[in-house]
């Protein structure tokens, strides 16, 4: 298998990308000096690999699509929004709205995550080493958010039916979101999804605890019709 | 949208380099505010003597000014003009009187900032226009903070562009909408805090200034702020001796910091760093929500 190099300190974030989806006859890609540039491997639609050497700015690996995408360094706001298929790791922190709208794939963060990480997920799984900011998982649809450290406030607010497992504290719940009992059943979907993540047997399913959708916001109720 | 940056040196060798970085670093976030730009610097200050920062509008005659301002001043004063704007270096204790004879005498011309050692340059137009009219890449100093502007709260101006400085040797830029600035203008009014213009990033300044006139320090100045202002903010602040920054705890406007050995250095988008030197082995972190970041220059 030959990799394909390129380097953005010459080639345009616009030619990198026009390239990854153009050229099918690469499954293997090096991306050097992102210098935090934007948009960098998004729209992917092939069962590449895209490694990235450095920093990367918004967006990366938005949309994603089959493709493996690794990131050594940090990523910038909404790291691997809307992703349908495929993997995401960065070796360093995500900013924002990491993994914001995102369908399907596994996206992991090996350090932290802040505000509003998963944010109107829609199926995928995310697995964050570190910890996670305020907000996240608002208005969360579907998937998994599996969170190794501490979540911020408002966790999990107007959420629908994402399952949320957090092994450290919770700085508050949001709106409708509580915790719920962590049954065999959820630990064997934790499980599998640390162990997608790299992580099998690296921590204890028990330690973490389940949070989700109280279901009280689904439906109209005559009770609240003061609030509109 | 804008984009902001800043840079505390802790390393002072790098200190004459610090207009050439602090100019690459404002001209990468032209994407992010291309229609003004400003920029404070820190630079060499005389203990009893205080810079003033004009804006003289073009066809201002500097020989009548430095008339003007050698009555006042009782003396010879140091007059460096760049651009549009002119520094005068004035023994301090006559600050008041060129002050009153520039409000009499030069009513075109706008006092930006004054302090022993900040001197502010703004300007409408592209950042790095703006940043090669008045020769940033040249300056040196301490530490130095640049804003570039999309205006959303009032015109695309000079007077709206930051920095904005409301007290001696203090100035703000800010990312972000205040949506309590009238009131809190009214309120500070009364206090005696200065505005010249309707802006609300000129109020978050005025706010830091009364507090720091109380005897705060700036890192307890910030901390109230948290409270009393309402909106979204990232602002980046200097002060004579320190750099501050701070971010409402929505935290919708972005940062990035990056901190060495060597210096510490703020970015709106992380692309804004990345010709500092070390870069690629600093700590690079994303400033947590409501949670005040100071550092102070050793005396």
């Amino acid at each position: 298998m030959t990799t394909r190099v390129i380097d953005l300190a010459t080639n345009t974030v616009r030619e990198l990308n026009g390239a990854l989806h153009a050229d099918k006859a690469h499954l293997h890609w090096q991306v050097l000096n992102p210098a935090g540039r934007h948009a960098i491997a998004a729209g992917l639609d092939a069962p590449a690999t895209v490694e990235i050497d450095g920093h990367v700015g918004y967006y990366c690996a938005g949309m994603n699509k089959h493709a493996s995408v690794l990131i050594r360094g940090n990523a910038g706001v909404g790291l691997a929004e809307n992703m349908m298929s495929g993997r995401v790791h960065v070796t360093g922190d995500a900013s924002q709205a990491a993994g914001a709208t995102a369908h399907g794939g596994l996206l992991v963060v090996d350090g932290n995550a802040s505000a509003r990480c998963g944010i109107s997920m829609k199926g995928v799984d995310i697995v964050v080493k570190g910890s996670i900011g305020h907000m996240s998982a608002f208005m969360a649809q579907a998937g998994t958010l599996t969170v190794l450290g501490d979540a911020g406030e408002s966790l999990g607010d107007s959420i629908y039916e994402a399952r949320l497992f957090v092994r450290g504290s919770v700085g508050s719940l949001g709106a409708d979101c509580i915790e719920k009992e962590l049954r065999d059943e959820h630990k064997a979907l934790l499980f599998g999804k640390l162990e997608a993540a790299g992580l099998a047997g690296a921590v204890d399913v028990s330690d973490f605890r389940r949070y989700g959708s109280a279901r009280t916001l689904y439906h109209f109720h005559v009770d609240n019709v003061g609030a509109y | 949208m804008c984009g902001i940056v800043g840079l505390f040196l802790k390393d002072k060798t790098l200190e004459p380099r610090l207009g050439e970085l602090l100019a690459r670093m404002l001209e990468v976030m032209s994407d992010r505010g291309p229609d003004s730009a400003g920029f404070a610097v820190y630079g060499a200050g005389r203990p009893g003597f205080v810079k003033l920062s004009l804006r003289a509008p073009a066809g201002v005659d500097a020989e009548t000014l430095a008339a003007t301002l050698r009555g006042a001043a009782g003396g010879e004063v140091d007059l460096l003009v760049r651009d549009s704007h002119v520094i005068v270096e004035i023994p301090a204790a006559s600050e008041a009187a060129v002050r009153a004879a520039l409000a009499a005498g030069h009513p075109e011309i706008t006092l930006v900032g004054s302090g022993e050692r900040m001197e502010i340059y703004k300007e409408v137009g592209l950042p790095k226009a703006v940043a090669e009219r008045f020769g940033l890449a040249t300056m040196t100093g301490s530490h130095g903070i640049g804003h570039t502007r999309m205006a959303t709260e009032s015109a695309v101006t000079t007077n709206g562009a930051h920095p904005f400085s409301t007290g001696p040797d203090q100035c703000l830029v800010h990312n972000g909408s205040l949506s309590n600035h009238n009131d809190m203008r009214r309120v500070l009014a009364r206090d005696g805090i200065r505005f010249e213009t309707e802006n609300d990033s000129e109020v978050a300044a005025g706010y830091l200034t009364s507090r720091l006139a109380k005897g705060e320090a700036l890192g307890d100045a910030l901390k109230s702020a948290l409270d009393a202002l309402d909106g979204f903010y990232t602002f980046v602040v200097g002060t004579e001796s320190g750099f501050g920054v701070l971010r409402d705890p929505i935290a919708c406007k972005p940062a990035v910091m990056a901190e060495t050995e060597h210096y510490v250095a703020f970015g709106s988008e992380y692309r804004a760093l990345v010709g500092l030197p070390g870069i690629e082995t600093a700590r690079v972190f994303e400033p947590e929500p409501a949670t005040v970041y100071f550092w102070e220059r050793a005396a």
